[in-house]
């Protein structure tokens, strides 16, 4: 198979060949993650024929013009064409071998593609897997419910903690609901005169007006959730938790960070809990690393904050506060972060400790900018979490 | 061939120079979608940060060939009633307090006299389709819209018509030309991105934003021209949480000019701040920063 061939005129076989080129390249950027569809490759063959190969820029913006449609893969994107196509819009002969084998039933081109392209686009490090040495004690020590509740997350045993995390997924909140713009068929509310009017034409001489209400949706929540090496127990607690709020809410939104940080929401999509969280520790490459709010705050800032934190949204912040960075960012971007959410709860584990007081610099900034501080270490203390979301202001 | 089909550039080159004769300077990276979704009658979507002409480019494509520009500006709770059609419902009583007056009224006949054509009023997507001519559709802020409206907009963008289910479906004589934008404040859906060619539309080089300052605020002088691109390039680099785009650069060179500068100084520079930069931390964030390093087209402290 030679689906390499430069000179691409008008000739009859031609568009084959550009066309087997372009679907090896579909398959390529599907495996470095691009949503890649049938249909998009028949766009990407449409556009080259327009634009034609000679220009290998105009290539370039012609197939991304179809084939990326989120700024965020551009990227990924130019270094797969990169390393696909080269000057003569040929594809390149490593690639060519590579696609060859495959077809010949020898060493998977796609595997080796995919390692080569994982290798550069991400380095899936997860959280350390559950500790086998603490099972032994689980069943002797798991004393029922009440104790659980009280229960320090850090202190608890394997089963334990399995146990308390069913707990706090089935904890409900209760959000009271926003009212939105839009409205619905309602039996009681406006009068709805375009429905009204139709059913005056059905039923001649008669006079039944239809209402129309607007429509509630529940408030949008972002969790914004540390975890660094100090946070461990509680983060893997607390995504169960926002885990268990976004399959039942439409709008949360949940961010990790460490060192960096990482939009999570749509890894916790998945209906299973086991799915979801190791999803998104493949995608989180700094667990139990160090922390540097002020610069994950500012990431926040500048992506996400006018994307998320519309429409009066509560920011509910679950970190330590104890800051590797030094504490102008964090000062500046929390006092911007203050003017975005409506609401910040800032969830604390070290409150747990009587006699709590903040010292650290990162938890004296944040601090008088929260509206809520709470401790945050045991399922007691989500239960609470609810009732300060329940309060409107 | 009908007249409007006939303009349509014959490829990247042609559209850059279209767009060149109407004051939009077009990389290739922008130019090669644009001619895409003209030649394919694809709409395309356009993201990009804040000012950097996205919705211009609408007002030129529409100048550019002749065509109606129809906007439609998005916003929190739009539905179709103000985006697409609406019953005129006042004259639809009217008119069943005129038939029940007047004796001879049968619920159909009744029917299809308030539903026909004239009692609908159009609103900016129908108002596209029904055009007489082809227009230039431009559907601008759509991430300002919620989620529901999207799912409106299907339909039009992949077949161009519309079904009204009173009415039956409206189909477009002349496709639109439709451009949508949208600055991400939210994720637009998967299902209309993919009936859309998309497009990034980034800040341009120091070039290409100086010729684009020389047309734009023709009669600059070649230093202040010079002197007011080099110090928003290198304000980009700054980390800034607006940084200018390219209308704020516009504006800024207006404003200039309307205080007769005839080259820049850090002086006037901290007077008119407020026209290029919009939040006060990045206005005192520039103005702690090495303000003659970026005059110098320099990072500041380097």
């Amino acid at each position: 198979m030679t689906p390499v061939q430069s000179d691409l005129g008008e000739g009859p076989e031609k568009p084959t060949l550009i066309g087997e080129n372009v679907v090896h390249f579909g398959r390529f950027l599907r495996h470095a993650g691009l949503p890649v569809g049938p249909d998009r490759i028949t766009n990407a063959m449409r556009v080259l024929a327009l634009v034609g190969v000679q220009n290998r820029d105009d290539m370039h913006s012609a197939l991304a013009s179809v084939l990326v449609d989120r700024h965020e893969n551009q990227p990924i994107f130019d270094g797969a064409f990169e390393m696909f196509w080269d000057r003569a819009g040929e594809i390149k002969p490593t690639v060519a071998q590579l696609t060859q084998d495959a077809q010949a039933g020898q060493k998977s081109a796609e595997q080796v593609m995919h390692a080569r392209l994982a290798q550069q686009f991400q380095t899936p490090i997860g959280p350390r897997p559950n500790d086998e040495t603490e099972q032994a004690d689980a069943a002797a020590t798991f004393s029922g419910r009440e104790r659980l509740r009280e229960q320090d997350f850090a202190s608890m045993t394997q089963e334990e903690f399995r146990a308390a995390s069913r707990l706090v997924r089935a904890l409900q909140l209760p959000l009271e609901t926003v009212k939105t713009r839009r409205s619905r068929n309602a039996v009681r509310g406006q009068i709805d005169l375009r429905r009204t009017a139709q059913r005056m034409v059905r039923t001649p001489d008669t006079l039944r007006p239809a209402f129309r209400q607007r429509i509630e949706q529940d408030p949008p929540i972002v969790v914004l959730l540390d975890i660094s090496g100090s946070m461990e127990r509680y983060a893997r607690m607390f995504l169960h938790f926002t885990h268990g709020l976004v399959r039942r809410y439409q709008r949360v939104d949940a961010l990790v960070f460490g060192t960096r940080l990482t939009n999570i929401s749509r890894c916790l999509r998945d209906r299973d809990v086991d799915v979801a969280l190791s999803n998104a520790a493949h995608q989180v490459k700094d667990w139990h690393g160090g922390t540097r709010i002020g610069s994950s705050l500012r990431d926040f800032n500048q992506l996400w904050a006018r994307r998320l934190l519309g429409g009066n949204a509560t920011l509910i912040l679950v970190t330590d506060g104890l800051d590797r960075d030094d504490g102008t960012t964090l000062t500046r971007e929390a006092a911007l972060l203050r003017r975005f959410a409506r609401r910040i709860i800032w969830l604390n584990p070290l409150l747990r400790y009587d006699g709590f007081e903040p010292k650290a610099a990162g938890i004296r900034t944040l601090l008088p900018l929260t509206d809520h501080f709470l401790p945050v270490h045991n399922v007691n203390s989500l239960a609470e979490l609810g009732e300060q979301l329940k309060r409107r202001h | 061939m009908t007249k409007d089909q006939s303009q349509i550039p014959a490829g990247v080159d042609q559209t850059i120079a279209l767009l060149a004769q109407h004051d939009y300077l077009a990389g290739r990276a922008l130019a090669t979608p644009v001619f895409l979704a003209l030649t394919m009658q694809r709409p395309l979507l356009l993201e990009g940060e804040a000012g950097v002409g996205k919705t211009e480019l609408a007002k030129v494509l529409a100048s550019a060939f002749g065509a109606p520009l129809i906007r439609l500006q998005c916003y929190e709770g739009l539905d179709i009633s103000q985006a697409a059609y609406e019953w005129n419902v006042a004259r639809q009583m009217l008119e069943i307090r005129l038939a029940e007056a007047s004796g001879n009224h049968s619920a159909a006949n009744v029917a299809k006299d308030l539903y026909r054509r004239e009692m609908l009023i159009e609103r900016p997507l129908l108002a596209a389709l029904t055009s007489k001519q082809r227009p230039v559709l431009l559907i601008d802020e759509l991430d300002r819209a919620d989620e529901p409206f999207e799912a409106f907009l299907l339909e039009l963008l992949s077949e161009y018509q519309m079904s009204i289910p009173e009415l039956g479906t409206i189909r477009a004589e002349h496709p639109p030309i439709v451009l949508i934008t949208s600055n991400r404040t939210r994720e637009i859906h998967d299902a209309l991105k993919r009936r859309c060619l998309y497009t990034w539309v980034d800040y341009p080089d120091a070039q290409r934003e100086l010729d684009i300052v020389r047309r734009k605020a023709p009669g600059i002088s070649e230093q202040l021209g010079k002197d007011v691109v080099r110090f928003v390039q290198s304000s980009r680099a700054v980390d800034l949480f607006k940084p200018p785009g390219v209308a704020e650069t516009i504006d800024w060179a207006h404003a200039l000019q309307a205080m007769n500068t005839v080259s820049l100084d850090s002086e006037r520079i901290d007077e008119t701040l407020g026209v290029l930069l919009k939040y006060q931390d990045d206005i005192e964030r520039v103005r702690q920063s090495d303000v003659k390093a970026m005059m110098e087209g320099r990072l500041p402290g380097q």
